[in-house]
């Protein structure tokens, strides 16, 4: 493997003009010479290196400058400042289906989207059955992709896109297109490229597919460089960031009469080490030290995803439960037993409060700070985790 | 694997982006163009096949344009005015010429901005989208050139060896001069939309400045001894490059029996006349795609 990276970024920097009232006329260019617009900065000293046969991945909010990121290294923007080096052949999906005309037939599209997306005429023969076969569009290839439906489209655009094999692709959430079977064969074949060496960069929303498939992640936010490193760390510095934006979101807070000693995720009896399997159980136990006489306290739990969603969640009260008068100074230990856990994959974020049972008083409240992971099982895929028993009998 | 495996990784093009307009450095650049050369030729078929397919008479169309304006010029000329003799191959070689620059120009200058969605989402030489107008009305040019080509030999009017060479010279002339202003005119349009609206005037100015239904050599008689400044107005009629182009295709294909259709020139002179417009043409199409180039940096960002 060669030891220069196959892309550099140095302290690149892009300027947009946000005009208020955009020139497009001699008139208007002569007649206010100082036009009036404003500086956008898109990417402010952006530095990273993609070592060749890396992959990469660019998290960040909307409007953190990402896309841009990924136009400047595909050179379809200039930087304003800064150099990329790049090496090799490089593909840039940033679009489905760039360049596809309604009036031309399916075979055409293929032929003139892959051209664009590098594909000479003849690379293009050799996976012409390939492209058709993955789309499932055969029967459909000399229509005129104006009858086509936009799935359709979507699926042709897609195979054309996963069979170009440049050195260096650039993918711009396109993954997130599709329905789960063809986000997963997109994800194979990301895969794939990885174990062909090719050098990727992958901008993406979905954390998790970032912790899956990366082994680097930048993030960006406003244009700079928050954070750089490993997906986990990054994706961690990510989901800080998102939490700082959301308002009703704090580390911890209450009145403390009682409050939360201890807490901890248990697989049984023991302290949880490593991902649940799809299906498993987990146990969150609470430990309560009151510090003063506490009228029927509630313990409730909640858990979030990876993008701070809220995903599930439950109480004492909710279960019957009643913890009744607690005096000061005693302590108490509840167990909220969750399974089969029904979710696939991913990392969930335990939230952990003790309130009144009116919820006019919060206790103590710990905002997200416990997690576990769930790791999918061999093939099992979708979004949840269903139980199921197979049965083959001799007729 | 399509592209060589990993192993040869040192061996990879380095691609450097600053934000430094790149020289345009002429041999590096075609060497990049023709790589990307699949695309040109894609998108050059893409707009021939929208152009036709959808009608029922296909390329047709393209031919009836140049018969239907033989049609009606020969009704002025032949009717209503003296008449020009064998009127419809004296148009026809200036008409073919003409449409190719007009063609070229006024698509030319829509070429960036109607392709908006590729240009923000793809990486490519910029140049290849207004060479691919310049293709498609090339295509056009030809197609016509051959139902001319067919008339000339059906009609048993022929070629005069004498004169024709003239038309690969006077050919050259025209695309390089085509391709130069379609550069500029796609260029500017990018950032100012003007360009469009005052082309079409422009072009319509042009055309009858141009030798095309009228007889050269009327223009040369009438203002050969009108001073204009330190030129005599002929001189400057002749400025026009457009006119000593369609000068050539006339000479190279009309027989002017009288000699009093086509300017009094020789075939020599109207070569060396074709010679300068080639070598002007060439300077311009270096500053005009040294100006495209280093405007297309921005393209993404301005449509």
């Amino acid at each position: 493997m060669s030891a220069d990276p196959a892309i550099e970024v140095r302290e690149v920097s892009k300027r947009f003009r946000i005009y208020r009232e955009k020139p497009t006329s001699l008139k208007q260019r002569l007649l206010s010479r100082r036009t009036r617009a404003d500086d956008f900065w898109a990417l402010r000293d952006v530095s990273f290196d993609v070592p060749t046969g890396g992959s990469l991945a660019l998290i960040g909010h909307n409007g953190s400058g990402k896309t841009t990121m990924l136009k400047v290294v595909a050179g379809i923007l200039r930087p304003t400042a800064g150099v990329v080096r790049q090496r090799g052949r490089l593909a840039a999906l940033l679009e489905l289906g760039a360049g596809f005309h309604p009036e031309l037939t399916g075979r055409e599209n293929v032929y003139l989207n892959a051209s664009f997306l590098g594909l000479s005429r003849r690379e293009t023969d050799r996976v012409y059955d390939d492209i058709v076969g993955f789309a499932e569009l055969e029967e459909f290839m000399d229509t005129a992709v104006k009858f086509y439906s936009s799935g359709m489209l979507v699926r042709l655009g897609f195979a054309v896109a996963v069979h170009v094999d440049p050195e260096v692709l650039l993918i711009d959430e396109v993954l997130a297109v599709g329905d789960e079977a063809f986000q997963a064969r997109c994800i194979d074949r990301v895969r794939w490229f990885q174990e062909q060496g090719r050098t990727i960069v992958l901008v993406t929303h979905a954390l998790d597919t970032v912790r899956q498939l990366c082994d680097q992640a930048v993030m960006l936010d406003h244009g700079r460089v928050q954070a750089v490193g490993r997906p986990d760390d990054v994706v961690r510095e990510m989901r800080m960031t998102i939490l700082k934006h959301d308002l009703d979101f704090v580390r911890e807070e209450g009145s403390k009469e009682i409050e939360i000693a201890a807490a901890s995720l248990l697989d049984g009896r023991d302290e949880l080490d490593g991902p649940l399997r799809p299906g498993g159980e987990v146990t969150v136990q609470v430990d309560l030290h009151a510090n003063e006489g506490v009228d029927d306290p509630v313990v409730s739990f909640a858990l979030h995803d990876g993008m701070n969603r809220f995903v599930y969640g439950g109480d004492t009260a909710a279960a019957g439960l009643d913890l009744g008068r607690v005096v000061g100074s005693t302590k108490k230990r509840v167990r909220f037993r969750l399974g089969p856990i029904p979710f696939v994959q991913g990392k969930y974020w335990v939230t952990l409060g003790v309130h009144s049972r009116d919820h006019e008083r919060t206790y103590h409240v710990q905002d997200q700070r416990y997690a576990f992971e769930v790791q999918e099982l061999g093939d099992a895929r979708g979004q949840v985790f269903v139980p199921v028993a197979v049965e083959v009998q001799d007729l | 694997m399509i592209w060589g495996s990993p192993a040869i990784a040192t061996a990879l093009k380095l691609t450097e982006r600053t934000s430094e307009p790149p020289r345009l450095r002429v041999v590096l650049r075609v060497r990049e163009l023709w790589a990307f050369r699949e695309i040109l030729w894609n998108l050059v078929r893409k707009e021939l096949k929208v152009k036709y397919t959808a009608s029922v008479l296909g390329a047709v169309w393209s031919l009836l344009n140049p018969v239907v304006f033989l049609a009606v010029f020969w009704f002025v000329s032949e009717v209503l005015l003296d008449g020009i003799p064998n009127y419809p191959v004296y148009l026809l070689s200036g008409l073919l010429a003409w449409n190719l620059l007009s063609v070229s120009l006024s698509s030319g200058a829509q070429a960036v901005i109607s392709n908006a969605n590729l240009v923000k989402k793809v990486y490519f030489p910029r140049e290849i989208l207004p060479l691919a107008t310049v293709g498609v009305s090339l295509v056009d040019f030809v197609l016509q050139s051959a139902v001319l080509l067919a008339f000339l030999l059906v009609s048993g009017y022929g070629f005069t060896l004498a004169t024709i060479w003239l038309y690969p010279v006077a050919f050259v002339a025209l695309l390089t001069f085509t391709t130069a202003t379609t550069f500029l005119v796609s260029a500017l349009n990018v950032r100012y939309r003007d360009v469009q609206h005052l082309l079409g005037l422009g072009l319509l100015v042009w055309f009858w400045m141009t030798p095309i239904v009228y007889q050269g050599f009327l223009v040369q008689d009438k203002l050969r001894d009108v001073a204009l400044g330190p030129l005599t107005a002929w001189q400057a009629y002749l400025l026009n490059p457009a006119a000593t182009i369609v000068f050539g295709f006339q000479q190279a294909l009309y027989e002017d029996a009288h000699g009093d259709v086509l300017p009094a020139f020789s075939t020599g002179e109207l070569a060396t006349m074709l010679g300068v417009v080639i070598a002007v043409s060439t300077v311009l199409l270096y500053l005009t795609w040294r100006l495209y180039f280093s405007m297309s940096g921005d393209f993404a960002e301005e449509l």
